[in-house]
């Protein structure tokens, strides 16, 4: 009941929300940013790959739990056209370099230093993946990690690679 | 009595509601990508609750009042 | 009869929130260990023991924790001291909880079980913390049912030992509490938290070895058996912020009114600031001032026999301010074995306590009535211990 009374009372007041741009079936909004072997890499050089953008940060306990698995993930599709870009989102970019140095990775980790890209990506949630298909498409995107939940992005990875 | 009580939750009851709808006018206004000074645990309000536990039952014993000395919440926000 | 101060089991729902306590919004509380050894001296008083608790995950959802808590006490306190000998005592705590994780939920659940030889407390716990608004706003509730046995003891021989000991149940006291939270990110720097405390109890609810004074007609000072009211209300409500500033340090402020049915009204202030250093180590430094007014059936000395319906001498009730200092110093450490210690910590922290009464006055000076001062004492509260996580 208070839940139905506070829904119309907001709906009352406020204008409409604006549609989610991030959403399956929406075109993934292109970026470029600096990564960690110092090239300037873009959204669009990809095409044609089926790519996961992890958005991920150093003082993040799921986060860092996540990437070694994502590092498996990518070595395993990387031959099938699979491209993993782990974006940090962190303003000054010492911590994250240490975590790497501790638990190094190979796929590109890009540095997304003013949030430009979060904002793009309507970032929710630590960490945030989102899933894109071969032609640019965003397909699933996924928020928080838990242990076990790379099975899903196995699933998911696996179904567009084969597209 | 009851209704000092009744009073509390009428308080927070149509803040939780309209926050647990979802369709709330505002927005979040810290991003969870902002939150790394939240996730330092310096800014925890209860890093050892063994400790402050023991604390609170020292002056409890010896005060009158008790009660309302604790905060849960903030942090890294993740998952 | 014999009387003295004895460290009550009043209520234990402080100890709830070492088992609750959610430290992100939506995660359950990490895997830890703490082996804490406590030591309070002051007053005439000293009490150490240790508490241990222990909090592992058993599944992804569910997260267990258990505590065992002793105060091994030694008093020859002011109430002590009036009129009986130092004794000692030993009071053991046990408490199991469990908190289970539901999408944004977390629904707590507890028993804590308070033992010694004249007290006996039981104390169940409920609580709902949900997480909202972005993981913002954390808002939470929950309900603490307790039943407590008072016993009295008796002497043998006027020395009190374990072995000596004959317990009299003199009553019961029941307890409700109703807890209500808000916690609020203000801004990236800044954290609110806001909580409600109501307390209802009723049964026994003084101490049996506690005695008032009244002026016989003669000028004599006597005792006489207190009366406290069956129920007691007591209502709490305090703010607290916590901010983040720019050199990597966190400073925080608290503010608690409390008042009561038996009309105490208490302000609580508090103030922190924490230091981390040198890559490992962090300091703390806390300063708190209370403040409270006296239970209005409370009095140092009545003017004659039974001149009121209820009576109580308990310097708890009684009108008082004290300051405490605190220091704290953590180091952080990584053993390189066993492997599944991902870290741990050592900490010290110390705190001392000035507690000045304005109507209780420390009778065991001696002397004429009007010429005995305020009762005051100071004390020294130290903490050490380490915590692993893995």
């Amino acid at each position: 009941m208070a839940r139905a009374l506070g829904c119309g009372l907001a709906l009352a007041l406020s204008v409409s929300a604006s549609a989610a741009a991030i959403a399956p079936g929406a075109p993934a909004p292109g970026f470029q940013l600096h990564s960690s072997d110092s090239t300037d890499l873009s959204l669009s050089d990809l095409k044609g790959q089926v790519v996961l953008i992890n958005f991920w940060a150093s003082w993040c306990g799921p986060c860092r739990q996540e990437m070694p698995v994502l590092e498996q993930l990518y070595k395993k599709y990387k031959a099938a056209g699979f491209t993993l870009l782990g974006v940090n989102v962190e303003p000054k970019s010492a911590d994250a370099l240490g975590f790497l140095k501790a638990t190094p990775v190979s796929f590109p980790i890009l540095f997304d230093t003013d949030s430009k890209v979060s904002k793009l990506y309507e970032v929710a949630g630590m960490p945030s993946t989102v899933i894109l298909d071969r032609t640019g498409k965003v397909r699933y995107v996924h928020h928080g990690y838990k242990p076990g939940e790379e099975s899903e992005y196995l699933d998911q990875i696996r179904t567009l690679v084969r597209e | 009595m009851a209704q000092r009580r009744l009073a509390i939750m009428a308080m927070l009851a149509p803040l939780a509601a309209l926050l647990l709808c979802g369709c709330s006018p505002l927005q979040p206004w810290v991003k969870p990508y902002e939150r790394e000074h939240l996730a330092d645990p310096i800014m925890s309000f209860d890093p050892n609750p063994v400790s402050s536990t023991y604390l609170d039952h020292v002056f409890e014993v010896r005060e009158g009042a008790r009660g309302a000395t604790g905060s849960v919440g903030g942090g890294c926000g993740c998952n | 009869m014999r009387w003295r101060c004895g460290i009550r089991a009043r209520t234990v729902t402080a100890a709830l929130f070492a088992l609750t306590a959610v430290s992100r919004a939506a995660v359950l509380p990490d895997d830890r260990a703490d082996l804490l050894f406590h030591d309070w001296d002051g007053g005439g008083v000293t009490v150490e023991g240790p508490s241990i608790l222990v909090r592992k995950k058993v599944t992804d959802s569910l997260s267990l924790a258990a505590n065992y808590y002793v105060d091994m006490i030694s008093s020859a306190s002011v109430d002590v001291l009036s009129t009986a000998s130092p004794y000692k005592e030993k009071r053991t705590q046990g408490s199991l909880s469990a908190d289970y994780l539901h999408g944004n939920t977390i629904y707590s659940l507890g028993y804590i079980e308070s033992n010694e030889p004249d007290y006996v407390s039981r104390t169940g716990f409920f609580s709902v913390s949900q997480s909202m608004f972005g993981d913002l706003t954390t808002v939470s509730f929950g309900f603490t049912r307790g039943w407590d046995h008072v016993g009295e003891d008796s002497y043998r021989d006027g020395h009190y030992e374990d072995g000596g000991r004959v317990t009299t149940w003199v009553g019961d006291a029941d307890h409700r509490n109703w807890q209500a939270s808000l916690s609020q990110v203000l801004t990236r720097n800044l954290l609110l938290g806001l909580n409600f405390e109501t307390d209802e109890s009723d049964g026994y609810l003084q101490s049996p070895y506690r005695s008032a004074r009244y002026l016989n007609p003669e000028g004599m000072v006597q005792t006489e058996a207190q009366v406290t009211p069956n129920t007691r209300t007591g209502n709490a409500g305090s703010a607290q912020l916590k901010y983040y500033l720019p050199w990597h340090a966190a400073l925080d402020g608290s503010y608690r009114i409390y008042h009561d049915t038996w009309g105490i009204l208490a302000h609580t202030l508090g103030a922190g600031y924490t230091q981390p250093l040198f890559t490992n180590w962090t300091f703390n430094g806390t300063v708190r001032y209370y403040r409270q007014s006296a239970a209005t059936f409370y009095s140092d000395l009545f003017p004659f026999e039974d001149s009121q319906n209820f009576m109580s001498r308990d310097r708890e009730l009684a009108q008082f301010q004290d300051w405490t200092l605190g220091l704290g110093a953590s180091w952080q450490f990584h053993p390189g074995w066993p492997r599944w210690i991902e870290k741990g910590t050592l900490n010290l922290s110390y705190n001392r306590l000035h507690v000045a009464y304005d109507d209780f006055h420390n009778f065991t000076v001696g002397g004429s009535p009007s010429g005995v001062p305020l009762y005051g004492f100071d004390a020294n509260v130290t903490q050490i211990f380490i915590s692993f996580w893995y």
